[in-house]
């Protein structure tokens, strides 16, 4: 209950920022925060709190993407019905990996390494079949209308993207009262233990990826109606699964609010570097690293984790806490 | 006789050329205590990992209430009514103790509310009440080994299967499990245990088998199982048991 509020209380300030006079170049900075974000929501509920780290979530987002963006353009189905399929297709395409790579038994570094060459794979064909665009890419046609889910203000897609935001943020506090987001949270903690006492892993593992999919999908399917543009290093290329893990990991992986939090941090950091630096290539991508080092090495359950226990230490008039929480005891 | 709760028949388990399990059979029944002894290396553990639905054994079948459950996979075991204990506790360590033993609980209370409610019930009954809120990973090894117990009974087991729970307890620990053990055992729960402590198998257990090197070598009373010189001699070497004393029976 504390949590669904705290969801709609930030929810709910986030939205008032288009009244403050945000600049567009502020809104524009903000809705791919968000995107990422949802990106992340998406990694965090296999991730963070079923301890599946996939290395391949671009699989979902380039999937989400593609069919958004192909059924307008090839087949001229409205919008929104391709958004709705995209967020589909992403989930089936999560079910199939997600079946293949949990049925052989696939944990740790193997499951990771087997999501990257899927994705990797659905890149590499992307780039080249017909449908896609090859490499050329699909561009979906302007037409300014809300019934074609484009808006000639950056406001209405950043109410959009702060919906689904808004959404991901809800399942993943709704997770954690329910006996799937428990059974999941077994699984990470140890998976012998759970299946001892009766936890179906597969089944909840499978479940768990076709959601997380799902919410990264309907990131892609953001982002081919927000740039109107999609090509094979954009939808599956590793950016997206390294930006998707990023944040929940910066931020607190586990936790409802870390992807918010981990992709707000992430972004700023990555503008600042280019304020700073020009546009020199890689100098986001090592701000990144310099980052997630010092997370993993001081914050290990990220920014959320340092701000509950900084504030703990607060209320407790400095004093040493006694119970440190954490995945490590 | 009733049915047995519990019947092995003629198990047997290898690993490569390492015969772990020869033909081992036994049997739990209902409402009992049973024991099941041996040296280190006997083959206890794979024998419970195979009845717990871990592992398939090469041959034999294992029936848990008149039915074949036979590598059936541990999950399906759980929701039978079959709970186990592992050796090495493995609790989820980042989780407090009352989520540790809801997750248990989860599996008959689908709603939150009464899982946790089932759990801090039996925390309470466990002597866990006071550490509710601490993460498992804090806990001594005391009240690790009680949790490893709470979380198996959790699952309103029919039989619970005990892997050593009383090994790395001191003995005033052992003295203050043993009731609570006991306790579980009246209130409907039949227990199968594994264990090296002799103090607890003696005054805990029902009937006792006694494995060494992958075979039932004894069986019967703790009384008789104490006198018995090849059990004597599985322990302690050959011609032990005429050192010892110990009745000599023949095979």
């Amino acid at each position: 209950m504390k949590t669904r509020l705290a969801v709609l209380g930030v929810t709910a300030a986030i939205a008032c920022i288009p009244f403050l006079g945000a600049s567009n170049v502020t809104l524009n900075f903000l809705i791919v925060a968000l995107l990422i974000a949802l990106a992340g929501q998406g990694w965090n509920i296999l991730g963070g709190y079923g301890g599946q780290y996939s290395f391949g979530h671009a699989a979902f987002f380039g999937a989400g993407a593609y069919v958004t963006a192909i059924l307008q353009v090839r087949y001229g189905v409205n919008a929104w019905v391709g958004f709705a399929a995209g967020i589909a297709a992403g989930a089936l395409v999560g079910a199939v990996i997600g079946a293949l790579a949990f049925r052989s038994g696939l944990k740790g570094s193997y499951f990771a390494l087997v999501t990257l060459a899927f994705a990797e794979v659905l890149r590499i064909v992307a780039s080249v079949t017909p449908i896609t665009g090859a490499g050329v890419g699909t561009l979906i046609k302007l037409d300014m209308r809300p019934q074609a889910f484009q808006f000639q203000s950056r406001a209405a897609f950043f109410w959009i993207i702060l919906v689904l935001v808004l959404t991901s943020l809800l399942i993943s506090a709704r997770l954690e009262r329910t006996r799937f987001g428990a059974w999941l949270t077994a699984i990470r903690e140890n998976e012998d233990s759970a299946r001892a006492l009766g936890v179906d892993v597969f089944r909840v593992k499978l479940r768990a990826m076709i959601l997380s999919a799902a919410i990264t999908a309907a990131a892609g399917c953001f982002y081919a109606q927000y740039f109107l543009f999609v090509d094979s290093t954009i939808a599956f290329g590793s950016w997206i699964s390294i930006e998707a893990l990023l944040a929940p990991i910066i931020g607190g992986s586990g936790t409802v609010f870390g992807p918010i939090a981990g992709a707000l941090v992430v972004r700023a950091l990555g503008e600042a570097a280019k304020l700073v630096a020009g546009d020199a290539p890689g100098i986001d991508l090592a701000i990144y690293g310099a980052v997630l080092v010092g997370i993993v090495a001081f914050a290990p359950r990220g920014i959320v984790g340092l701000v509950t226990r900084l504030s703990a230490r607060l209320r407790s008039g400095g004093a040493e806490v006694v119970v440190r929480s954490g995945r490590h005891g | 006789m009733a049915e047995p709760l519990l019947l092995v028949d003629h198990v047997s388990q290898s690993f490569g050329g390492l015969h772990a399990v020869k033909s081992a059979s036994f049997d739990v029944e209902a409402q009992s205590i049973t024991a099941l002894i041996g040296p280190n290396g006997a083959g206890k553990t794979t024998l419970f990992s195979i009845i717990a639905g871990f592992q398939k054994p090469i041959d034999g079948h294992v029936y848990f209430a008149g039915q074949d459950i036979t590598g059936l996979a541990p999950h399906l075991l759980a929701r039978q009514g079959l709970a186990r204990t592992f050796q090495i506790v493995q609790p989820f360590v980042g989780l407090s103790v009352r989520d540790n033993i809801a997750i248990g609980a989860y599996l008959r209370h689908r709603a939150r509310d009464r899982a946790i409610a089932a759990a801090e019930q039996i925390a309470h009954q466990l002597g866990l009440g006071r550490y509710l809120d601490q993460p498992a990973g804090t806990l001594t090894v005391g009240a690790r080994k009680r949790l490893e117990l709470a979380r198996a009974l959790a699952t309103s087991p029919r039989l619970l299967l005990l892997d050593e729970v009383m090994a790395g307890l001191n003995p005033s620990e052992v003295r203050d499990l043993l009731p609570t053990i006991r306790a579980i055992r009246d209130q409907g729960t039949t227990i199968l245990l594994i264990e090296h402590v002799m103090q607890a198998v003696m005054t805990l257990s029902d009937r006792i088998f006694v494995l060494a090197e992958g075979k039932i070598i004894a069986s019967g009373s703790p009384e008789s199982i104490a006198a018995n010189a090849q059990v004597i001699e599985a322990y302690l070497g050959e011609g032990a048991a005429l050192q010892y004393g110990g009745s000599r029976c023949t095979p």
